[in-house]
């Protein structure tokens, strides 16, 4: 039973890695716009302009 | 003179150079939008950043400030196909913001312990029943404690605050008797520890917390996106002002931006959107959204306007005024405090359930701990016994049973159009059982319109449509929209106060008064037909025709108003107009109960009266007169086209131009008390069950969190009906919630 001294640490310490991931990502706004953030995913990236090719209009069909 | 729009009041001035703007934004349905309007922004230079935020329909804007003018931002929207208006962030907002982010965070600490906890538990138990050592117990315990004690302290906090809260005050809440749950059962777990005993309820403690914050979560994040839509809305209305910067230049400002003693200019067919006196100009000026009357008042240098009026003739230059003693506006806001002070505090279910609750299981608990003692038992047992019954009972579906209806039902209720502002409105709209309406602008639809289109030859009418969209006056305008008019004439003369002129295909056409399309007699005819009605007559060379204009009754009110008859409610009309107005709305509607001609004031009185004779009143209404009255009623609604005034006053808003909204919610809203009553009498059978089990020292940390878990899933469950009225589903109309893109949007 010795190995639940590196077992239950090692729980510990993961559980509170995705806590915090959490927590930072709350705090870095990745909540705020869960519809948007839903569509944000599938969007072709060439459609989220940057502002340095923003100059040009991206070039789509249709 | 020349006039620009300056929005720079709603500009943020960021530290490293850049400037944002959050812009409301009408038209954005899904995301081809949002990728169409983040592209479009980006094209315009030195826009460093815009992103849309697609629940709230909202836009951020950075730029490097100074180098750019951010109309041009609305511009480029404007030219992408969305309506966008810049968007004061009220403080209370960010405030609800901070607020959800701390329970999210509190949820997310609560549910880490609660899983990590439970997984020691099961071991303990487990274990318990097959061949765990005593140290290994006390090390899994300890273990718990370690996550546990700091994981409540932190998560139990939204708790902690409102009970001791409720202390101050000396009342009671749900949240007393969850508290003293929570800090008993880690109490009494680290001395069991320390007692090496089997059995500790840690797990339980933090399993609670984690369910609640989940329930008080999602209450506060859906008022909160009803909220967000509430400010959308009003930022979208536009309120500006044209004010004199000197004596030549105008600007188009917000009006927070206007203080008394501006000078501002307002133009035919403009809302008035402040209060002040004329100094230059002689107008008349529509007063309904303010008193209730139709009928048009002239107004010259001198005379005091309120915000909310529409002017219709002439320009006028109106020096903004405070709120000066012994105006309508003063005495409005006066009888509001009164009525919001008098309004008694109302008792939420869940607040008398706990009154209930509380001392009775606070009871049971000591009769257990005495019952133990005289049965002989030890101190310490017949403590942890009486503990557990505490720990037992602790309301867990309790705690759920309301805010969970509360949830879906709002929810409900925004797909069906209505926002509501307070957090018991729910509750009672659900006893209202009588409904007082007002009549212009409720009952009606606050646009005047045509009302003898069909008789007039399309030929004529698409022409008087086409002259109309030339001038701004409101029956002009009417006649616009019932010819649906798109293109206007070229160079028409409008003649102020009496009409506009053109010449179209070498006729000259005319439309204004009777006088000045020599439709005198046609005029009449119409006016001895519908006496109530507007005239504005049209004359193409020797033919003239006159449009009868009024204000139409909301299309499916008389539907509306018979099925809440129907359902038992008493109805009534309270309105500010002429008797013989009000006469024929009520006439139409069927209904017998009427008042015309009523003072803000003996709208209180007869509120009043009604909820004296025991009546809940659920009062309905948009004017500035009405506003007293709402909140003097028991629960209050007001159509989004209210002035600012009026919808603060009110516990919600619904939108469109229907009434359906109105019966929906009362349907809604009753469904969700029927809902909040079984979930209250399923956490008593809980309690039923599970008391006597921990009365008699049955209820190991196993069985709690079996009760626990299984009773909440029960009520949240029984919850999720809340989201259909109960009568007539199949005229179940949302009005939100629809995510086809309409109109073909591109950006470039």
């Amino acid at each position: 039973m010795e190995v639940l001294v590196f077992l239950v640490p090692m729980a510990l310490a993961l559980g509170l890695l995705g806590l915090g991931a959490f927590l930072w990502s709350l705090k870095s706004g990745q909540y705020d716009d869960l519809d948007g953030a839903a569509w944000r995913a599938i969007g072709h990236d060439d459609e989220i302009a940057t502002p340095a090719t923003a100059s040009e209009p991206p070039q789509r069909a249709g | 003179m020349t006039e620009t729009r300056d929005i720079s009041h709603f500009i943020e001035h960021l530290d490293n150079g850049r400037a944002r703007i959050n812009l409301a934004v009408e038209g954005i349905t899904c995301a081809a939008c949002m990728f169409a309007i983040e592209n479009g922004l980006a094209a315009v230079p030195d826009v460093i950043h815009a992103r849309v935020n697609l629940t709230n329909r909202r836009v951020a804007v950075e730029w490097n400030d100074g180098k750019l003018d951010p109309v041009r931002v609305i511009d480029r929207l404007a030219e992408l196909g969305y309506k966008a208006h810049p968007f004061d962030r009220r403080r209370a907002e960010a405030e609800e913001e901070q607020e959800s982010r701390f329970l999210l965070r509190c949820l997310a600490v609560a549910g880490f312990a609660a899983m990590n906890i439970m997984l020691l538990s099961v071991s303990v138990w487990s274990g318990n029943v097959t061949d765990i050592t005593p140290e290994q117990r006390d090390f899994f315990h300890w273990l718990s404690a370690l996550i546990a004690l700091p994981a409540a302290a932190y998560a139990g906090q939204p708790f902690f605050r409102s009970a001791i809260g409720a202390l101050i005050d000396r009342r009671l809440n749900m949240d007393v008797p969850i508290t003293l749950g929570v800090l008993l059962a880690l109490g009494m777990s680290v001395v069991e520890t320390l007692h090496h005993a089997e059995h500790a309820y840690f797990d339980s403690a933090v399993m609670l917390l984690a369910f609640l914050l989940t329930g008080r979560f999602f209450d506060q994040n859906m008022r909160r996106r009803t909220r967000a839509v509430a400010s959308n809305l009003a930022a979208l209305r536009a309120e500006t002002v044209v004010k004199f910067v000197s004596a030549e230049e105008i600007r188009e400002v917000p009006v927070a931006a206007v203080r008394p003693g501006d000078l501002v200019l307002v133009r035919p067919g403009e809302r008035i959107a402040v209060d002040g006196v004329v100094i230059e100009g002689r107008s008349e000026i529509d007063q309904s959204l303010v008193t209730g009357e139709t009928a048009h008042v002239p107004v010259e240098k001198g005379a005091s306007v309120f915000a909310g009026t529409l002017n219709i003739g002439g320009t006028l230059r109106i020096r903004v005024a405070a709120a000066a003693k012994g105006t309508l506006l003063d005495e409005v806001t006066r009888l509001l405090d009164n009525a919001i002070e008098a309004r008694s505090r109302y008792v939420r279910l869940a607040d008398r359930a706990a009154r209930l609750y509380a001392p009775v299981v606070h009871l049971t608990a000591f009769a257990t701990l005495a019952g133990w003692v005289i049965a002989g038992a030890t101190w310490h047992d017949a403590i942890i016994t009486a503990i557990a019954v505490l720990i037992i009972t602790c309301p867990c579906a309790l705690g759920l049973a309301i805010p969970a209806v509360q949830v879906v039902a709002s929810g409900a209720l925004f797909r069906a159009g209505v926002l509501l502002n307070a957090g018991d409105a729910i509750e009672r709209l659900a006893e209202a059982d009588t409904i007082v309406f007002d009549k212009t602008g409720t009952l009606t639809l606050p646009e005047p319109e045509v009302v003898n289109a069909h008789d007039i030859p399309a030929e004529v009418l698409s022409r008087a449509g086409r002259l109309a969209l030339t001038s701004r006056h409101p029956l002009a305008a009417a006649v616009a929209r019932a010819a649906g008019a798109k293109a206007p004439v070229g160079d028409a003369v409008e003649e102020p106060g009496r009409g506009v002129r053109a010449v179209i295909d070498g006729v000259e056409v005319r439309l204004g008064r009777a006088d000045f399309c020599r439709a005198d007699l046609q005029a009449e005819a119409v006016r001895a037909g519908d006496p109530e009605a507007s005239t504005i007559a049209f004359r193409m060379a020797d033919a003239c025709y006159v449009f009868a204009v009024r204000q139409r009754i909301r299309s499916d009110a008389p539907a509306i108003v018979a099925r809440l008859q129907r359902q038992g409610f008493a109805v009534e009309i309270l309105s500010g107009d002429c008797a013989a107005a009000v006469e024929h709305v009520a006439r139409t509607l069927g209904v017998a109960t009427f008042r015309a001609g009523v003072q803000p004031a003996d709208k209180i009185a007869h509120i009043e009266a009604l909820k004296r004779a025991g009546r809940k009143v659920l009062m309905v209404g948009d004017g500035l007169n009405d506003a007293p009255a709402l909140a003097a009623a028991d629960v209050s609604l007001s159509p989004v086209s209210a002035t600012h005034l009026t919808q603060a006053a009110a516990d919600g808003v619904f939108l469109g131009d229907r009434l359906t909204p109105v019966s929906n919610a009362v349907a809604l809203a009753r469904k969700a008390r029927r809902l909040m009553r079984e979930n209250l009498w399923l956490a008593v059978v809980y309690n039923l069950i599970a008391v006597p089990l921990a009365i008699a020292g049955l209820a190991t940390p196993l069985v709690a969190a079996l009760a626990m878990s299984g009773s909440s899933v029960l009520v949240t469950a029984n919850a999720l009906r809340a989201r259909q009225p109960e009568h007539d589903p199949e005229k179940w109309v949302p009005v939100f919630g629809t995510r086809s893109c309409s109109k073909e949007k591109r950006g470039a």
